[in-house]
């Protein structure tokens, strides 16, 4: 099933443009940006068992690098001065493993103060971080503030034009599926067994010997820097970054992605975005109060069908197989 | 002259503080008791605030707002307990959580049909309009010294009904054994729903005092939901001594953060950046507090069964 | 007499009002089997809990293998050489049983910061994940899910576990929990085989494992150590028999 999923998306492009409905690009585009962060975060959720209530921030923190580096790349001014200095620049190859560089060193720092605790500390803990980074982009009058900043244009990648919609499509395909892929050898790897083992028995695993903080830790800051690489790609998408990106409800929105689709299942998170944003689209066709179908549906989803959409699938052929 | 506007931002953050006490007291009683954790807590805020403004609008009454917000909140609460929440008792923290935030989605989206996009406009009551000279030479706005009075009475009551009546002797053992208290032959299920309804209460009240002072519109519940659980977090959940600490520190660091930090600021950088950094640091403050408090107690201030 | 493998000195631990470790103290000889018995509720595995540091004392030391393990963290005991099992079985439900006792090959083969090659294809931790469980009699039931052994399988897991680590000293809390006769019988000649190779410390109500397996027997009541001893003196011990029949003997 996945197989056909993924002929659908590789063929989506060259099939809207000849019905001439080219909006459906853009909109498979996000599907895929947020595919991406859905699936960084089930990482950590689905196999990790870390319910983190903030990895938006990850996801805005990504964005903004790309649209500040852009900013003073139009301006031909310096981001960082001193100690060394870092000219704005449009150059995906600068700014986009800066994005995951900073989302990653980001990650490193909340996860290291929250995953000293647990339960619903953790979630209450780090709901709270990404409302402060929320703020702290709020008050950066420099770069917009609450209003935000526009790119004049996607980020260059040498012969790539990225400004051709159906190009940047398939460059996010391009990295969905790679990082859907090194996830899954990571989640089969002596890492991975680590982190499953970790979610399922924690005290097992300490008394067998495994100083299990550290490997969440890493595996908190391997999501984090997914999530800022669909940062980066979704402040080339829209062209605009703005604080409302990490707002604690859009970190909200990638939760239910993760389980609407399956939670620790990798492709399911990829169903929940797709279910989500077109669900999404169709239901403001016809009315703008969508969202009050949208909530029930969230409710009545997680209190019966809680292995989400494509989690249902890979049980029932579990159980036929 | 510093001093009496480091007094009057005091005062402010108690008020402050008092509003996060009565959000944060029904949150951490119903996260004590039922292990529940309610995003939706917020949108009962916001039910306060909604209903009072309305009936003041019909009225001209404030008080009569406020009597029919507090039951009405309650209500609202107890309905949402019924329909919806008790079925997340025995589900785990994430299952709460995205329910949860599905439900504030759902009466963020009703508040807008019933009542419109714009916020609603709602007064201070003319009795409480004037200021009154608590501090010699600082005149403060009455309403706001009612406010802190009521967080006072409050706490009292709490603290009164929780150690003196049979209704908290339930509450303190359901907090640490809730299989036992139905084994005992309590009415579980009743109790549960009152303990939602008194928190509802409390949240409701919070919005209708916060109506004059902040904008009454959808999705004013999240912003300060998100405080009330960085109070708790510090606090310690499932206590009320903490979430009342808690509440006062998080209510006096952040006002006296925002009023003067820039201006600390100066003494040291030039004025614009200093407004920028000032700001910035001021509006991290509390998050700040909250991992220095964890890094020390882990477990919050003063929690409930250590 | 050879310096102890293990020795607890005045371990105390109190939770809240009720003290469950009261100043504590044993020693545990290199090679033995040492059981620990006691009436319900005597804090033998809040003791257990201690040494393995799962807990941590309010007061007294641990010395293993000449070395102050007082203040070490669980994860640093068990690359000391000591391991532990649980008397409510804690396995990883979700794996099968030979995932379970790879995990405890793993986490002493080195560091995991391995994310490319799949583990359960490695030849270094499941070649002697499969001997172990062939050495506790599971090894025709290496693919099942965890969940779906029984109880006694699931008890045969839980101490395979703590055997593939490699320990010189096993804490074993109550092993044959839960067990039938025909399954306990099967545990007792399992732990008999290990004798010579690890030494034991084993918390066990089952009296006829314990006088068939034990060296020397620890008496506990209360949090305190009444009795130690060989099988013969504890049996004739009237503080023991005190503490288990109440009143006169």
């Amino acid at each position: 099933m996945p197989l056909a999923g993924l002929v659908l998306l590789i063929g989506l492009p060259p099939v809207a443009s000849v019905l001439g409905e080219t909006f459906y690009i853009g909109l498979f585009s996000r599907v895929l940006i947020y595919a991406l962060a859905a699936v960084s975060l089930d990482l950590i959720l689905g196999f990790g068992g870390m319910v983190s209530f903030g990895h938006a921030a990850f996801f805005g923190a990504g964005a903004y690098v790309v649209g500040i580096l852009a900013f003073h790349g139009m301006e031909e001014s310096a981001f960082i001065s001193w100690p060394f200095v870092l000219m704005g620049t449009d150059n995906a190859l600068i700014s986009w493993p800066l994005a995951i560089l900073t989302s990653a060193g980001l990650a490193l720092l909340i996860g290291a103060i929250s995953l000293r605790t647990s339960g619903v500390y953790f979630i209450m803990i780090t709901l709270a971080f990404a409302q402060m980074i929320y703020f702290f982009f709020t008050s950066l009058e420099k770069y917009g503030g609450d209003d935000g900043l526009s790119l004049f244009a996607r980020s260059r990648i040498g012969g790539l034009d990225l400004n051709n919609d159906a190009t940047f499509y398939y460059l996010c395909l391009g990295l969905l599926i790679g990082f859907i892929l090194l996830s899954y050898r990571l989640v089969n790897s002596r890492f991975g067994m680590v982190i499953r083992g970790s979610r399922e028995n924690e005290t097992r695993m300490g008394s067998l010997g495994f100083p299990t903080y550290r490997y969440k830790l890493v595996c908190f800051v391997i999501a984090g820097a997914g999530a800022g690489l669909s940062g980066a790609l979704i402040a080339n998408q829209t062209e605009f970054v703005s604080p409302s990106l990490m707002h604690w409800t859009v970190s909200g929105e990638i939760l239910v992605m993760v389980i609407l689709g399956g939670v620790g299942t990798l492709l399911g998170p990829v169903f929940g975005a797709a279910a989500l944003l077109l669900l999404e689209e169709f239901l403001s066709l016809y009315t703008e109060h969508w969202m009050l179908v949208l909530g029930p549906i969230l409710i009545f989803v997680i209190l019966f069908a809680r292995r989400g959409l494509y989690g249902s699938i890979v049980e029932r052929i579990a159980q036929n197989g | 002259m510093y001093f009496l506007l480091f007094c009057q931002q005091f005062l402010n953050g108690l008020q402050f503080g008092v509003m996060l006490f009565l959000m944060a007291s029904g949150l951490t009683l119903v996260f004590g008791i039922m292990n529940l954790i309610n995003l939706a807590h917020g949108s009962l805020f916001m039910v306060g605030a909604y209903l009072c403004a309305t009936v003041f609008q019909k009225t001209g009454s404030f008080l009569l707002g406020l009597l029919v917000a507090l039951p009405g909140a309650a209500l609202v609460g107890i309905v949402v307990e019924a329909v919806a929440l008790r079925k997340l008792y025995t589900r785990d923290h994430l299952d709460q959580v995205l329910a949860t935030f599905g439900l504030i989605l759902f009466f963020n989206e009703l508040t807008k049909i019933v009542w419109g996009p714009r916020a609603l406009f709602l007064d201070v009551p003319e009795a409480l309009s004037g200021t009154i000279e608590i501090i010699p030479g600082a005149p403060y706005p009455a309403f706001r010294l009612a406010i802190i009075a009521v967080g006072i009475i409050v706490a009292i009551f709490l603290y009164l009904m929780i150690t003196r009546t049979r209704l908290g002797m339930l509450i303190r053992a359901s907090a640490t054994n809730r299989e036992i208290i139905g084994a005992l032959g309590v009415n579980v299920k009743l109790l549960y729903t009152l303990v939602f309804g008194l928190g509802a209460l409390l949240a409701g009240l919070a919005g209708a005092m916060a109506g004059p002072l902040v904008s009454v519109e959808v999705g004013m519940g999240e912003d300060i939901l998100i405080l009330t659980f960085v109070v708790i977090v510090i606090g310690g959940i499932g206590s009320i001594r903490g979430a009342l600490v808690g509440a006062i520190l998080v209510g006096l660091i952040d006002t006296l953060g925002r009023a003067f930090l820039p201006s600390f600021f100066k003494l040291f950088i030039d004025p614009a950046t200093a407004d920028g950094v000032g700001a910035s640091l001021a509006s991290m403050a509390i998050y700040i507090l909250m991992t220095i408090i964890l890094a020390w107690r882990p477990r919050g201030l003063l929690p409930a069964h250590g | 007499m050879a310096e102890p493998l293990l020795t607890a000195q005045e371990l105390t631990k109190t939770f809240g009002a009720l003290k469950a470790t009261d100043e504590l103290s044993l020693e545990i000889q290199s090679g033995e089997i040492h059981a620990m018995i006691g009436p319900n509720g005597a804090g033998k595995t809040t003791a257990i809990g201690q040494l393995s540091g799962e807990l941590k004392s309010d007061a007294g030391t641990i010395f293993f293998a000449g070395r102050d393990i007082t203040r070490l963290p669980m994860h640093k005991r068990a690359h000391l050489g000591l391991a532990r099992s649980f008397q409510i079985t804690s396995i990883f439900l979700n794996f099968t049983a030979q995932d379970n006792v790879a995990m405890a090959i793993q986490a002493h083969d080195g560091h995991s910061f391995r994310f490319w090659k799949p583990a359960r294809t490695d030849s270094k931790l499941q070649g002697p994940a499969c001997e172990v469980l062939d050495k506790v009699g599971l090894a025709h039931r290496a693919e099942i899910v965890a969940a779906n052994l029984s109880h006694g399988e699931q008890r045969q897991l839980e101490l395979a576990m703590a055997l593939a680590t490699n320990p010189s000293l096993l804490l074993l809390d109550e092993p044959m929990a839960g067990m039938g006769i025909e399954d306990s019988s099967q545990m007792i000649d399992l732990l008999k085989s290990l004798k010579g190779d690890v030494t034991i410390l084993m918390v066990e109500h089952d009296m006829d494992a314990v006088f068939a397996l034990a060296d020397r027997i620890t008496v506990l009541v209360y949090g305190k150590t009444i009795a130690t001893g060989t099988p013969e003196r504890i049996h004739t011990d009237p503080a023991v028999r005190q503490a288990y029949l109440g009143g006169d003997a």
